[in-house]
C-alpha cells in the first residue's frame, strides 16, 4: 500500500503542476524537501547518540526492567505478545514516558530502540508484528500531557490564558489514542480471519 | 503555566540524574555502556535518512503543485457539514501529513484569529492532540526496515480523523462557539 500511496503522491502533484502551471515550485520543492529531510536526521543523530546511551545504563542496571514491572497490568493489555521482563517492554515504556512529558527527542529514540526489540522478538521478519503496530499507533495519537509548542505559540500571540487548551487537548488525545488501541485491535482480528480462510 | 515551565526544565536533568546514580548503585561502568549504547545512534539516524528523503519529497511535490489545496477545497464542505469551521479543515488534513506545515499553519490561523478564539482554540487543540502519522511511520519502520506498512497507516490515519471530530466536539462543548 505504502508504494501505491507514494507513487500517487507524486504523479498527482506533477500532473496537477502540469496543468496549474505550479511546475517550478515543484522544482524547487523536491531538492528543498530533501535537504530538509537530511537535516531532521542530522539534528536527529544528536539526541539518538545521548538518549540510546543513556538508556544502555537503564537497561544494564535493570532500571528498565523495574519500570516495566511497574506497569505490568497496562502493558500485558497492551502488548499481550511481549513477555513482560523483556527489553522491549522497558523501551516502549519509556517512549509512553517521554511522549507524555512532551520529550519529543527523547521519544524517538526509544521509539526506534523499542521497534528493533520488537522486530528481534517477530524473528527479524521485514513485515510489522501485532505489537510493532500497537507501538506506531500509540505514537501517531500524540498522547502528551502538556503541548509546549502549543501554549508557547499562544503566549506568544497574546492569549489571555495561554494554558486554558491543556484539559481540551488532554481529552482529545485521549480519544485518538483510545480509538488508535480499538482500531489496531479491529484491523487486528480482521487480519487473523482473513489468515484463517 | 510556571509550575508547569519548571517541571518541564527539571524533569530531562533528573532523569539522567537518576539513570546515572542508579547505574552507579548497581555497580555498573556507566561510561562504557553509554559509549556502546550511543554507537547505535549514529548508525540509526542514518538509516533513517532514506525514507525520510522519500516520504517527505513526494509530500512536498504534493504540497507544491497546488494538489493539496485542491484537495482541501473538495472536502472541506464535507468537514464544515459536520460543524467545523472551514478556516481549519486545511489544518485537519494537513496535521497528518506534515508536521512543519501544520505548525505553521496553525501559527497563522491564532495570529489572525486570536488565540482565545474559537478557531484559535480549536486549531490549539487539534494541533496538540496529535502527531504527524506520516513522519511517525516513516522513521520508526524505517528505522527497523520494516516494508510492509500495511494497517500501521490506515489505523493512524483513522484514528486522526476521529481525534479532529473529537477535538471539534470537546472544544464546542468546554468553550461554546
Amino acid at each position: 500500500m505504502i508504494n501505491v500511496i507514494w507513487v500517487a503522491l507524486f504523479v498527482i502533484g506533477m500532473v496537477y503542476a502540469a496543468f496549474h502551471g505550479t511546475m517550478n515550485s515543484v522544482n524547487q520543492a523536491v531538492f528543498q524537501s530533501a535537504s530538509d529531510a537530511v537535516a531532521i536526521c542530522i539534528g536527529l543523530i544528536s539526541v539518538l547518540i545521548f538518549w540510546l546511551g543513556l538508556m544502555k545504563i537503564a537497561e544494564k542496571s535493570g532500571l528498565l526492567e523495574k519500570l516495566s514491572r511497574l506497569f505490568k497490568p497496562v502493558m500485558r493489555l497492551l502488548f499481550p505478545e511481549v513477555p513482560a521482563d523483556h527489553p522491549a517492554m522497558g523501551y516502549i515504556l519509556s517512549n509512553t514516558i517521554a511522549n507524555l512529558f512532551g520529550l519529543g527527542n527523547a521519544a524517538t529514540p526509544m521509539g526506534i530502540k523499542a521497534m528493533k526489540e520488537l522486530k528481534k522478538l517477530n524473528g527479524g521478519s521485514t513485515k510489522p508484528s501485532r505489537s510493532m503496530i500497537t507501538l506506531l499507533a500509540l505514537n501517531t495519537s500524540g498522547l502528551t500531557l502538556v503541548p509546549a509548542t502549543v501554549i508557547a505559540i499562544r503566549m506568544k500571540y497574546g492569549s489571555a490564558s495561554p494554558t486554558d487548551i491543556v484539559g481540551p487537548t488532554l481529552l482529545a488525545t485521549l480519544c485518538t489514542t483510545l480509538s488508535a488501541i480499538l482500531i489496531d485491535r479491529f484491523f487486528y482480528h480482521r487480519r487473523k480471519r482473513r489468515e484463517r480462510k | 503555566m510556571a509550575s508547569v515551565t519548571a517541571l518541564s526544565i527539571w524533569l530531562i536533568p533528573s532523569l539522567i540524574g537518576m539513570i546515572l546514580l542508579y547505574g552507579t548503585f548497581k555497580r555498573i561502568p556507566s561510561y562504557e555502556a553509554f559509549v556502546e549504547g550511543g554507537k547505535e545512534g549514529f548508525s540509526l539516524a542514518v538509516s533513517i535518512m532514506p525514507f525520510l528523503v522519500g516520504m517527505l519529497t513526494a509530500i512536498a511535490v504534493f504540497r507544491s503543485s497546488g494538489a493539496m489545496d485542491a484537495l482541501i477545497r473538495s472536502i472541506g464542505p464535507l468537514l464544515s457539514a459536520i460543524g467545523m469551521p472551514p478556516e481549519v479543515v486545511p489544518l485537519a488534513i494537513l496535521r497528518p501529513i506534515s508536521g512543519t506545515g501544520a505548525l505553521g499553519l496553525m501559527s497563522d490561523l491564532i495570529k489572525t484569529y486570536g488565540p482565545d478564539s474559537f478557531i484559535g482554540r480549536l486549531a490549539s487543540v487539534m494541533q496538540g492532540s496529535t502527531d504527524t502519522t506520516f513522519y511517525v511511520v516513516t522513521v520508526y519502520f524505517g528505522a527497523v526496515g520494516v516494508q510492509k506498512i500495511g494497517d500501521a497507516l490506515k489505523v493512524g490515519l483513522l484514528a486522526d480523523a476521529i481525534g479532529v471530530i473529537c477535538s471539534v466536539l470537546i472544544v464546542t462543548l468546554v468553550f461554546g462557539k
